[in-house]
């Protein structure tokens, strides 16, 4: 059996290829084997494994990689919707929000 | 601290896997001492919440390391990176209060790949001056990582979500469902009593109320059990797809059941259709839900999936439900 993968074409993962120097750390940290380095570069190799849990970028000392990081939690997202805040789910969107995501991302306005 | 569990730890496990008490299973932040560390041991970050603690130090046994538990109330690893508590600022921090440098010799952290969605290696090192080597995704690989020089093999990077994972967070989505369900279940057994169905309320409702309700049993189990259980197995992608489909086989094994059997009062055409809405769509919400247990779904992915499933979601249940009181007086 292949690895799980979710949707297709959906992930906001970007790489710049001109800042990118190739270290390797982004490879290292991502735990669904989406980034391939070569040559000095790193390349995206299986975009769609990608889970936007945004460690890449985090790790990126030279801000190569851009990725608007939230949980992949239904869950979470009704709760953003329905304004809750600490159910008996830890999840709600807001609080997983991160400098490399976008400002608004919560439920409705994403839409 | 031991790295052995004790019937107690073990006990711990089993309550908040079944989501008893799990938002406040906690260990106190600080430096912990497993065997007998010296200067030169490794120490290996952890979150607070005890079951992260708990894997850790079983994964280290007969070994000396320190391990440092950064607050994240009582979060895990992975969760509390996303939200930011298992953190850079917590790293520094944790690290300057508990007086490590002074403590060992090296100036190496040994941070949980998992940890990194929170902790940025290049800031910890500036502020704090130690380095974070990413260990691996399972702490049962430490031993390997840490015998292999703190290398990570490339299949110790890959977070895998098998069978075993899989079964092990139902017990707390099940746990979920138990306050609708509390509510939900009475009231099927009210309205069973109603209707042109032969016999009185009381006769009707003790008669036809665990039928219907093992119809929407059916549906949590197809929605909460077998949908994450056959995951990689069920067509389709999107989890509300892959719960609908599992929700269909359920609903015609329910009628099934309840016509051919004959041992039930069997379903006109109006209570068929009826369950044939519900049933889907109580199996394909509760799938749905499932993504955020889950290892491998993205924001951008379930709200594409959101926009679609639930107002098919609400639509199929609500007509469902509607259909189903109607027809109990067809």
């Amino acid at each position: 059996m292949g690895k799980l993968v979710y949707l297709k074409d959906v992930v906001t993962l970007e790489l710049s290829s001109d800042a990118c120097t190739g270290c390797g750390m982004c490879a290292i940290v991502c735990p669904r084997g989406v980034f391939e380095v070569s040559a000095r570069k790193a390349a995206i190799l299986d975009r769609d494994s990608c889970m936007e849990c945004g460690a890449c970028a985090r790790n990126c000392a030279f801000g190569a990689i851009r990725v608007k990081t939230g949980v992949g939690c239904a869950t979470a997202v009704l709760n953003s919707m329905l304004r809750r805040q600490n159910t008996s789910c830890c999840c709600t969107l807001d609080q997983y929000q991160t400098d490399s995501g976008s400002p608004s991302l919560s439920g409705k306005e994403s839409r | 601290m031991s790295s052995a569990l004790l019937l107690q730890d073990r006990l711990g496990t089993f309550r908040v896997r079944c989501g008893i008490g799990r938002m406040d299973y906690k260990v106190d932040p600080g430096l912990y001492a497993i065997g007998n560390p010296e200067p030169d041991s490794p120490v290996l970050l952890s979150a607070n919440y005890k079951m992260s603690f708990d894997r850790l130090r079983e994964s280290l046994p007969g070994r000396d390391a320190w391990i440092l538990v950064l607050d994240t109330d009582g979060i895990n690893v992975w969760c509390a990176a996303g939200k930011g508590t298992f953190g850079t600022e917590e790293v520094v921090g944790r690290v300057a209060s508990s007086g490590l440098s002074r403590i060992v010799e090296h100036r190496r952290l040994i941070a949980p790949q998992l940890g990194a969605p929170g902790i940025a290696a290049h800031e910890v090192k500036r502020r704090s001056g130690f380095n974070v080597v990413y260990g691996p995704v399972e702490a049962g690989d430490l031993p390997r990582f840490l015998d292999s020089g703190c290398r990570a093999e490339p299949d110790m990077r890959i977070k895998k979500f098998g069978v075993s994972e899989r079964l092990a967070v139902i017990p707390v989505e099940l746990a979920h469902t138990i306050a609708p369900l509390l509510a939900i279940l009475p009231v099927l057994f009210l309205l069973s009593g109603f209707g042109s169905a032969e016999g009185g309320f009381w006769e009707k409702l003790l008669r036809l109320g665990p039928v219907n309700a093992a119809g929407f049993l059916a549906a949590v189990f197809s929605g909460c059990i077998a949908a994450p259980a056959l995951l990689p197995w069920l067509p389709g992608r999107a989890f509300a797809l892959k719960g609908g489909i599992a929700g269909i086989v359920f609903a015609l094994l329910y009628l099934f059941f309840r016509n051919v059997s004959g041992a039930q009062a069997a379903t006109g055409p109006l209570e068929t259709l009826a369950w044939l809405l519900i049933i889907p769509a109580v199996s394909a919400y509760l799938a749905m839900n499932f993504t955020g247990c889950s290892t491998f779904t993205s924001l951008s992915g379930v709200k594409k999936e959101m926009r679609w499933a639930v107002p098919m979601e609400a639509g199929a249940g609500i007509a469902g439900a509607l259909i189903w009181i109607v027809s109990r007086f067809a």
